[in-house]
Parts: C-alpha cells; sequence; structure tokens
C-alpha cells in the first residue's frame, strides 16, 4: 500500500466516524424521542390494566383494544358496540376535518393578501399573523368561551341591538369547538400556504389572464395548483393537532362534546385504564396515517403534481 | 391613414410609476404610435427605456397614467387583459410548469370556452406550426429552452388573436437558435397574418425582421420608420448610434437646397448630406456617415478626401474594419467587403485617404 493510499484510508474511516457522530442528535431524537415512547405505548395497550391506574407489567391481554370498539355489560356481560367512542371518534375526524377546511378557507386569502404586498412590508403582516401564538393556549381559548357564551360580549352586543330576544347557546356545542380551533390554529394554515405563494411566479398569473382566464379561473386553474405543497403541508399541520386536540374541547365543548384527546386523558386520570388509553392514543395514530396517506396520494393526483 | 383604423393606436400614453416617497419613474412620456394591422412592428430601445412597460399597457396588465389605447377604433385602456383579443409572448416563456405542452397551448381556447374537438383541433394545428408534435404529452420543464420558446408561441397564437404581443422572446436563446427563431417567427407572421409587436434591444435583429421600427429611449418614441429609414436617415444622435456602426463628424452648414445640404466638415473636405425636415439651428452640425459608405485608399495626397493615420484593422470574416484617426483626431471606421478583390494593401500607421459615396452622410436634427 502506497502512502498516499494509506493516508486516504486513514482519512475515509475517520470521516465515516465524524458522520455518525455528526449523526448522533438525529438518531437520539429518532430512537428516544419518537419511536421509543411509541414502542412504549404499544406494549401499555397490550397489557393488562392495573387496579389503580397503570397497568400490570408483562401480563398480557387484548382487553385495551377490545374496549376501543366494545363494551361489555357490567351486569350480563352481553357485548355490544361502544358506541360512545365511536361518536367521539366520528366528531374528532369531521371537527378535525371542518377545522381544515376552513382553516384553508380563511386562510389562503390571508396568504395571498400578504404575499402580495410590497416585499418589506410583508414581514410585518406575517409578525401580525403569529401574534396569537404569544399567548398560552389556554388563555387564547378562554377568551373565546368569554367571547361567546351567552352572558358574553357576542350576544349582549346583538341583544343590545334588538337582533335576537335571547342569547344562543353557542359554548358546549361543536360550533364552538369548531370556531376554538380554527382560531388556533388559522397561523399554522397562513404560513406554509404563504412560503408557497411566496415562491409562485405571479408571471404565471398574467399569462393566465393574458389567456382569458377570469379571476376565479386564474385561481383555480394556476394558483392553487402550483400553491399544492403549502395546502398540503398546511392541512396537515392542522389535521395533526386538530384531530388529537385537548384544551378546546375541553373548554369550549364541555364534557358532552368530548374529542379523542379527552377520552384518552379521561382513561389515563378518571377512567384508570391505561392499556384502553394507550390503544386509543395508537388507533388516533393509525387515523392520522391513513388519513395523510389518502389525502396526499389525492391531493397528488388531481394536480398531477409537477416535477422539479 | 384616416378611414381604416390602426391594429393599435396609442395616443399620447404616459405611464408613471410612484415608488415609496416622492420619487416616480415616468416610464412613457406621451408615446404615441399607430400600428397597422399585418405589420410586424419592432419597439427597440436600451434596457429601461419602456419597452416592456408599453407592452404590458397594451397588453392590459397595467393602466396607463395619460393618454388612450385604441384597438381598431375602439378604446381598451380600461378592459381587463382577459377581455382583450391581444396575446402575449412572454420574456421567460411564463409557461405553466404543472400542465403538458398540449394543456399550454390549448388552455386559452379552454377559457375562451371552445368545445373539445376544436380544441384538440387547433392544437394540433398549432403544433404543426411550431414544429412541436413529438413533444406534445411532455411536461414544459422537460424541454428545451428553444422548444419552450414555441411553445409560449403557439400558446398565444392559439387563440387567434388580433395583435401578438413578444417581449424579447429570444433573448435567452444562443446565436444559432435565435438565427432559426428569426426566420421562424417571420414565417409565422406571413402564415398566421397576425399583427406582430416585437420588443427588442437588438438592433440587428429589429433591422432584419421588422416592417416598421420604432426607436426607444427614456419613456420616448424617438423615431418610427421602416429599417431602411431608421439606418440611412437617422433623426437624432442616440438613433444613429443605437442602430448600427457609425462616425459622426462635426462641421459647419453651408448652403441648404431641397434636402441636401452643403457642410464644411472640421476634418477637411466639404460634402453634400441630406438634412431631416426640420434643421438644426446654429451653423454648427452633426453629420453621421455610416462605415460602409466610405473607402478607403493608401496615400495622403488626393484633393478633397478625409484624411488621416490607420490605427487598427479588425477582420470579420465578411468584411474589415478599418480604424483611422483623422487630421482633427476624430475617429473613423471604414468597413469593406472581403470579397472584393481590391484589398488594400494597407498597413497600420500609414497614411490614408478616405472617400465618402455621394449623397450617404446625413445632417443629425439636435
Ligand atoms: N412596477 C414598476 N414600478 C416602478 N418602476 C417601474 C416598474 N416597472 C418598470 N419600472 C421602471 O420603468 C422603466 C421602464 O421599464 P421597462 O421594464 O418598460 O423597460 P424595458 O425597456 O422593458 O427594459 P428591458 O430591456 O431591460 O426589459 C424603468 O426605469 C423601470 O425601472
Ligand atoms: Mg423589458
Amino acid at each position: 500500500m502506497s502512502n498516499a493510499e494509506a493516508v486516504a484510508k486513514k482519512f475515509r474511516e475517520r470521516d465515516i466516524f465524524g458522520r455518525w457522530l455528526l449523526s448522533f442528535p438525529a438518531l437520539f431524537v429518532i430512537f428516544i424521542a419518537a419511536v421509543g415512547p411509541l414502542f412504549v405505548m404499544l406494549l401499555y395497550s397490550f397489557m393488562v390494566k392495573g387496579d389503580y391506574g397503570d397497568v400490570k407489567y408483562w401480563q398480557f391481554s387484548g382487553d385495551g383494544w377490545f374496549s376501543v370498539f366494545f363494551q361489555r355489560d357490567i351486569f350480563d356481560d352481553t357485548v355490544s358496540v361502544a358506541d360512545a367512542h365511536l361518536l367521539i371518534l366520528w366528531r374528532s375526524i369531521r371537527l378535525a376535518a371542518m377545522t381544515t377546511v376552513l382553516t384553508l378557507f380563511f386562510g389562503f386569502p390571508t396568504a395571498y393578501f400578504i404575499a402580495t404586498r410590497p416585499e418589506g412590508k410583508r414581514e410585518l403582516w406575517l409578525f401580525l399573523i403569529t401574534i396569537p401564538f404569544w399567548t398560552n393556549i389556554l388563555i387564547r381559548t378562554f377568551a373565546i368561551q368569554e367571547t361567546i357564551r351567552n352572558e358574553g360580549v357576542f350576544n349582549t352586543v346583538l341583544m343590545k341591538l334588538g337582533i335576537i330576544s335571547s342569547p344562543i347557546q353557542i359554548m358546549f356545542t361543536d360550533t364552538a369547538v369548531l370556531l376554538g380551533m380554527v382560531y388556533v390554529y388559522l397561523p399554522l394554515m397562513v404560513l406554509p400556504v404563504y412560503a408557497s405563494l411566496e415562491k409562485l411566479d405571479f408571471r404565471l398569473v398574467e399569462a393566465g389572464y393574458d389567456l382569458y382566464a377570469p379571476r376565479l379561473q386564474v385561481l383555480w386553474r394556476i394558483i392553487l395548483p402550483l400553491t399544492k405543497p403549502g395546502i398540503i403541508a398546511g392541512s396537515i399541520l392542522v389535521f395533526i393537532p386538530a384531530i388529537g386536540a385537548y384544551v378546546t374541547p375541553r373548554v369550549l365543548g364541555g364534557g358532552k362534546n368530548m374529542m379523542l384527546g379527552n377520552l384518552i386523558e379521561l382513561q389515563f386520570g378518571q377512567g384508570r385504564n391505561w392499556p384502553l388509553g394507550a390503544a386509543l392514543s395508537i388507533t388516533l395514530m393509525i387515523i392520522v396515517t391513513v388519513a395523510l396517506l389518502f389525502y396526499v396520494r389525492n391531493a397528488s393526483k388531481s394536480g398531477a403534481g409537477h416535477g422539479h | 391613414m384616416a378611414s381604416v383604423a390602426s391594429a393599435i393606436d396609442a395616443r399620447g400614453v404616459s405611464k408613471v410609476f410612484r415608488g415609496a416617497g416622492q420619487d416616480e419613474v415616468r416610464a412613457l412620456d406621451h408615446v404615441s404610435v399607430a400600428i397597422r394591422e399585418n405589420e410586424f412592428f419592432t419597439l427597440l430601445g436600451p434596457s429601461g427605456c419602456g419597452k416592456t412597460t408599453l407592452l404590458r399597457l397594451i397588453a392590459g396588465f397595467d393602466f396607463p397614467t395619460e393618454g388612450e389605447i385604441l384597438l381598431y377604433g375602439d378604446d381598451i385602456a380600461m378592459l381587463p387583459p382577459y377581455k382583450r383579443p391581444v396575446n402575449t409572448v412572454f420574456q421567460n416563456y411564463a409557461l405553466f410548469p404543472h400542465m403538458t405542452v398540449a394543456q399550454n397551448i390549448g388552455f386559452g381556447l379552454e377559457m375562451l370556452g371552445k368545445p373539445k374537438d376544436e380544441i384538440a383541433g387547433r392544437v394540433a394545428e398549432m403544433l404543426r406550426l411550431v414544429r412541436m408534435e413529438e413533444l406534445k404529452d411532455r411536461r414544459t420543464s422537460q424541454i428545451s429552452g428553444g422548444q419552450q420558446q414555441r411553445v409560449a408561441l403557439a400558446r398565444a397564437l392559439a387563440p387567434r388573436p388580433k395583435v401578438l404581443l413578444l417581449d424579447e422572446p429570444l433573448s435567452a436563446l444562443d446565436y444559432k437558435l435565435r438565427k432559426d427563431m428569426q426566420i421562424e417567427l417571420k414565417r409565422l407572421q406571413h402564415e398566421t397574418g397576425i399583427t406582430f409587436i416585437f420588443v427588442t434591444h437588438d438592433q440587428e435583429e429589429a433591422l432584419t425582421m421588422s416592417d416598421r421600427i420604432a426607436v426607444m429611449s427614456k419613456g420616448r418614441i424617438l423615431q418610427i420608420g421602416s429599417p431602411r429609414d431608421i439606418y440611412e436617415r437617422p433623426a437624432e444622435r442616440f438613433v444613429a448610434n443605437f442602430i448600427g456602426e457609425t462616425n459622426m463628424l462635426k462641421g459647419k452648414l453651408g448652403k441648404v437646397s431641397k434636402d441636401l445640404a452643403d457642410v464644411t466638415l472640421h476634418a477637411g473636405p466639404k460634402l453634400k448630406a441630406t438634412v431631416p425636415e426640420t434643421l438644426p439651428a446654429s451653423g454648427e452640425v452633426t453629420v453621421v456617415i455610416r462605415p460602409e459608405h466610405a473607402r478607403i485608399a493608401p496615400g495622403g495626397k488626393t484633393a478633397g478626401l478625409l484624411k488621416g493615420e490607420l490605427e487598427n484593422i479588425v477582420f470579420f470574416g465578411t468584411d474589415t474594419h478599418f480604424h483611422v484617426k483623422l487630421n482633427d483626431g476624430s475617429p473613423f471606421i471604414v468597413r469593406q467587403q472581403n470579397a472584393s478583390s481590391e484589398a488594400p494593401g494597407l498597413s497600420i500607421g500609414s497614411q490614408v485617404s478616405i472617400a465618402v459615396a455621394e449623397n450617404s452622410a446625413r445632417v443629425l436634427k439636435d
């Protein structure tokens, strides 16, 4: 082996070692913070529940998973579908989907507005959009409660104006939860959509106008397909936390309008059924994964995406 | 001129862009131009002179600050771009990246609500016209610059606009492709019979392709005329300088009869030069002489000729340029074809005399 080769080999070896060292933070995060806890949850979901919470370690049973979908009558042991769970599941999916659609509906024009401001002024608008982030989500949610409750600003003003004679019940309805979630998650839609609108070549928009496309057609045929990556990213960023939302349904929905997050919390708290809680958590993850796969595949098919 | 309406008639059009604060840019300054039907009309001028701005006003992307724009006699200044029978070939092509070549070409027709089979037929016809049939299902990101250029052309021609606007469509192409596309463009204009308004800052391109040229500078149109007009009878110093290589000599204006004037050049001889309609007031004038209208010969004896010292010889393949320093110090270039057997045996540093072809000199307006 020549000297040069030996040096090269040494460098290669050091290089490989160095690369592993540099990957350490990433590997740490992936295994300790993501895969690990997931594995623990999976394990818990198959164990026997403890009498006062926790689980009986290394005693396995399918009870946790069974009770996600079915319930056993306490008296006669008959098995029936756990419709309370399914109802909550369905509500979670529905509210999360509606939140995504509504944030897109309000967020897209907002992002478009910001992206079409003169270059130096966009930062200010973006900054304004992110202001609510500075406040704790609980406080923001209580602020909404103050606004929409029966004695709140909204109802008081309407009644003073004589538009309604008795307050509209908004609190503790799905509408309240939806309103709260749209408000809280709106910036998560605006920011990624803005990012792709900002990259949009507005000469393409002019080309659209030039080729006889009126405004709506330009939006539909040119702007939307070209900003799809941002729309997909925004939808994902909104849908995932929305379907697992905890604070908003708790404060605005009350006990009757639970979502999955609240149900899971219940199992780890008062319910003392950790295996069920763990199984529900994993169910939630599966729903999210399936929904995302479905959504991303459809989104990229319909617009026929564009290559790079 | 009176009865037949022009395809495009811009009357006293100005465009002022207001920046932040007080500064404003007058991109167009009372521009008036009438463009005839079926004409290949070129806007020629240096960067920033307002060419794109004028096109954008005609296309409807911007509105004039002052003045009106007529399309076949109708004021269109306030019509949105999607209601104007005018299409644009953009400088960067602006093809839709999420559509195929064929979808790009069919887009305008689709937006006009044409039936499907008519669109298909016209797209096929356009693909043939620009010779892009095999690539019709390609993404626009998967074709070369020249091909993109042709798709952009086909896309703009497909809806059969009354006027086609082309904003430096060839500037991104290499020399050879550019030459090919110049011919192609002329052919397309001829075959479709559509009025072309073509923007370029390349004077050679303008001269070879246009029926008429408008030379612009700083938001104003300085001269409108046929390529020959502009080249041989430039009205102003800027035009003479911008179009082709030229020699400018100072002299004293003598007797003027009709469109010919006697000018005594400071460099020596007296010659006859054509004059513009409005003559300069002072006796001091500038005369332009194109390099190919002069002939060079060795020796400085002959009377009545420009004399000087040969400083450089540049060989150009088809012709040769002789750079001469005249006796009064001003530079002068002579261009002579190489084919002519009379290759003058000249050496750098030698004394030469220059003869100017009759009536080829021109007095400038300013
Ligand atoms: N939107 C705008 N805001 C402010 N000034 C502008 C705007 N558009 C153009 N201008 C200015 O107007 C003048 C003319 O611009 P224009 O784009 O028409 O030039 P051009 O002749 O097309 O140049 P080029 O050959 O470089 O394309 C320039 O000084 C330019 O800076
Ligand atoms: Mg331009």
